[in-house]
């Protein structure tokens, strides 16, 4: 199907040829076998990046493979942060990579907000002896 | 409601082997695992005996899911657990799914893998050295056209040889540079003591790479002083004591790493950074147990380097402190799939005898408990030279709480 397929083991033998499965990703039809993980189709393609980082944006793919990590969480017929890892293909699938999300604070401003407790009172003092 | 002798969590070597036991004196059981087939990490596995046999994870969970099957037993594959409540008379196991009463537990979840954080590694295309393997000897796809594994332990040797099997190209293997939470794998002399203490043990081209540090086994600092800058070669691929990854560059991806010469105490020598392009990246950073469910249904702990963390405390008949938990494999502390199995066979003759009363269980279970030392003895993939001390410092603390 692709080349990134390991069809010949020298161990573990020929590749079993298995029932093929189409399948959307982000909108983009793709076919894979029975027994892929959603992950095992898609990294076939030569597709890595399986979500956004929800506030950075940075592309973000498998790292553990085994369900641990939640690095791949992916939306899958509308349920959200489904582990593409640990989740079966199945026929028409419809996959949406993990998106940005809405950031109640503007990352623009985050250097002007205190990180702790008493940064917050330092500033609040620093504001109370500007006004003097 | 039917209430289940025993719910099984993990179909891997230990959790299977466990439940073979409970079926065949037909006991109720419910095996539960949350990836989509049973086998756990055992799937994976792939490596030469000393013999020249093969070991092969995925024949070996074959011939344990047949058995299992033959005594139909109820394995659930899907089926993630996130709780386990213990009430008057029995738990609850809480999933994704449903939740499952049973009188008994036996945790197997096995092991996770330590992180090994270096800068760039949040990148597609970097991924656990074990993530590599699962995609390439279970779901048989190839990770990438080059890589570079980071983390030089015998498990990250294993798998790098089962990738070069699959025909993946590697550059080589080299510690992560020195941070905050890598200290232990980037200090040169501990990882080089480590090997040449499992050389030993391990198969074939292993040993010829381990004897090639056998000689200075009392000068290994001479050794690592004097270590080629080419890296020792294992199976023809560079194997780098001396050589540490600082970053891991790339865009959307992974496109390179930098590389940097270290000294013997695995500090960075300034000005040796270079360049190597690679499009994915095996972090191997050991196994620890994977025990949170004993944690959540308040099962004590003990520590133990040699065991690879924190595990439940139990007895020699994989029995915690707490009446009806029992533990199996991994989570008791890393060893290799053949001791797992071994006491998933103990844990499922424990609750066997405990659940029936059955004094004629006790000869078994004699024989199943000698079987995991004996097995542990013979093991040829050992990951921690000193187990024998971390089981006995386990049974210890069992003792002192009962």
């Amino acid at each position: 199907m692709t080349t990134k397929r390991i069809v010949n083991h020298p161990v573990l033998g020929k590749l079993e040829e298995n029932k093929k499965i189409t399948f959307t990703f982000d909108g983009q039809s793709y076919d894979g076998y029975e027994n892929d993980t959603i992950a095992s189709a898609l990294l076939a393609h030569g597709i890595r990046t399986l979500r956004k980082h929800e506030e950075s944006g940075n592309p973000r793919g498998i790292y553990c493979n085994i369900g641990h990590c939640y690095e791949c969480r992916v939306t899958v017929d509308e349920v959200s942060n489904v582990r593409a890892c640990l989740t079966p293909i199945k026929e028409n699938m419809v996959i949406e990579s993990g998106k940005v999300q809405p950031s109640p604070l503007d990352p623009k401003n985050e250097g002007d907000l205190p990180r702790t407790y008493d940064e917050f009172i330092r500033s609040e003092e620093q504001k109370k002896n500007a006004n003097k | 409601m039917q209430i289940n002798d025993v719910v099984i969590i993990g179909a891997g070597p230990a959790g299977l082997s466990a439940a073979i036991q409970c079926r065949e004196n037909d006991l109720r059981v419910t095996v539960l695992d949350e990836f989509p087939k049973p086998g756990g990490r055992l799937l994976g596995q792939l490596h030469q005996e000393p013999t020249g046999e093969w070991w092969n994870g995925i024949e070996e969970t074959k011939i344990l899911v047949d058995k299992a099957e033959k005594l139909n037993t109820d394995i659930r594959c899907g089926v993630s657990v996130h709780h386990i409540e213990k009430l008057e008379d029995h738990f609850v196991v809480h999933t994704n799914k449903k939740n499952f009463p049973a009188k008994n537990i036996l945790i197997a979840t096995g092991a996770a893998e330590t992180a090994a954080p270096i800068p760039g590694w949040t990148l597609p295309g970097v991924m656990s050295i074990g993530a590599a393997q699962v995609m390439t000897n279970v779901h048989r796809v190839s990770v990438g056209e080059k890589g570079i594994v980071v983390g030089v332990n015998v498990l990250s040797a294993a798998i790098a040889r089962e990738l070069q099997l699959a025909g993946i190209d590697l550059h080589s293997m080299a510690l992560p540079a020195r941070n905050a939470v890598s200290e232990d794998q980037a200090n040169p002399r501990l990882v080089m003591e480590r090997l040449v203490r499992i050389a030993h043990l391990a198969p074939s081209a292993f040993i010829k790479f381990g004897s090639k540090f056998a000689k200075f086994k009392f000068v290994q600092n001479i050794a690592l002083q004097f270590f080629p800058k080419g890296g020792v070669k294992m199976w023809d691929m560079p194997i780098h004591l001396r050589k540490a990854i600082k970053e891991i560059n790339g865009t959307d991806k992974v496109e390179s790493v930098t590389m940097v010469d270290v000294t013997v105490d695995g500090d960075i020598i300034r000005g040796t950074e270079e360049t190597i392009p690679v499009d994915f990246v095996c972090i191997a950073g050991g196994l620890y147990p994977l025990a949170e469910l004993a944690a959540v249904v308040g099962v004590p702990f003990q520590y133990s380097e040699e065991l690879g963390g924190h595990v439940p405390i139990h007895n020699e008949a994989m029995e915690t402190s707490m009446k009806g938990i029992y533990v199996a494999g991994n989570i008791t502390g890393i060893e290799s799939a053949k001791v797992a199995r071994e006491q998933g066979a103990v844990a499922g003759l424990s609750i066997v005898k405990n659940t029936l009363q059955n004094a004629t269980v006790d000869g078994k279970l004699k024989v199943a408990i000698n079987n995991v030392k004996a097995t542990r003895e013979a093991a040829t993939i050992q990951f921690h030279p000193r187990i024998e001390e971390g089981r006995e410092k386990v049974t210890t603390a069992f003792n002192q709480l009962t």
